[in-house]
């Protein structure tokens, strides 16, 4: 392989998730949660995606993809909890929303 | 050792990656986290094409960084973006307590890491031309993996009715607060 080699993909995804889970930890603003959740995701690609170049098998990538597929699933829900909340002008603020209730 | 270009660009995707991540994590309005997102699925595309992902790279940015990113945009801008500091309310021990949390895991993560590495991490195999390639994802997804490609049709499907379901404004008198709206 000309470039780095897999322990690199490794280093930066782990770095990676741990910062998604920094910014789903620390945060209180539900669309920054979101966010954070997509560099975690991003972050198990990117081992998926190594990992298949080290063994020459092309399932990881296709693990990938469908990681990608169920991501913008979450993303669709997930707006459309916020904008549902947004709407009945609650406080767009996670440590608030405790009741399951509106 | 490999070639000096392709580790130049690796290590700057790389550094792109992780500081748009931390990017998003620390800034206070959401719409620019979302834009250093986009940059941070992009700068992953580029290290999806060093490993031989052509395809994956290519679906990360019109998929992602193009089609999820913009109803991240709508949303945001639909919300009014109000600015959230990272810092802001809640207990500081809290905060604190998130910190080390990640930290923690972080460490967890590396050690485990360089447990393994030298035995089975560095001898990568052969590839040919083709890997990587949409006619090779294509023919796995129609032959090995034809199950989890009907499910992954699924899934989109019920989150697309999922997300009409939640859409559907509330007309009954049962919901006064948006009745302004």
């Amino acid at each position: 392989m000309l470039g780095p080699g897999v322990t690199w993909y490794l280093v930066v995804a782990a770095i990676l998730f741990a910062t998604g889970t920094l910014g789903v930890l620390m945060r209180r603003s539900p669309l920054i949660v979101l966010l954070s959740l997509e560099i975690m995701l991003n972050a198990g690609n990117l081992v998926l995606v190594g990992f298949s170049r080290l063994h020459g098998d092309l399932d990881g990538q296709v693990f990938a993809l469908a990681v990608m597929a169920v991501a913008a699933s979450e993303v669709v829900v997930g707006l459309g909890l916020i904008v549902a909340v947004a709407r009945r002008r609650l406080a767009l603020d996670v440590d608030a929303m405790k009741e399951l209730r509106g | 050792m490999g070639n000096v270009l392709v580790w130049a660009i690796w290590l700057g995707a790389a550094a792109a990656c992780v500081g748009s991540g931390v990017a998003v994590v620390t800034l206070t309005n959401p719409f620019y986290s979302a834009l250093s997102l986009i940059g941070n699925l992009a700068s992953l595309a580029v290290l999806y094409l060093l490993a031989a992902a052509e395809f994956v790279a290519a679906a990360q940015v019109l998929v992602y960084a193009g089609a999820v990113m913009v109803m991240f945009l709508f949303v945001i801008a639909y919300l009014g973006g109000r600015a959230d500091a990272p810092w802001a309310g809640g207990p500081p021990l809290l905060r604190l307590a998130a910190v080390v949390a990640s930290a923690a895991l972080l460490a967890d993560v590396l050690v485990a890491m360089g447990m393994a590495v030298g035995e089975s991490l560095s001898d990568e195999a052969d590839i040919a031309d083709s890997f990587g390639s949409p006619a090779e994802i294509g023919r796995l997804f129609l032959t090995d993996h034809l199950l989890a490609f009907e499910i992954t049709s699924i899934v989109l499907l019920v989150a697309a009715v999922g997300g009409v379901v939640l859409g559907i404004r509330p007309s009954s008198a049962s919901d006064e607060a948006d009745d302004g709206a």
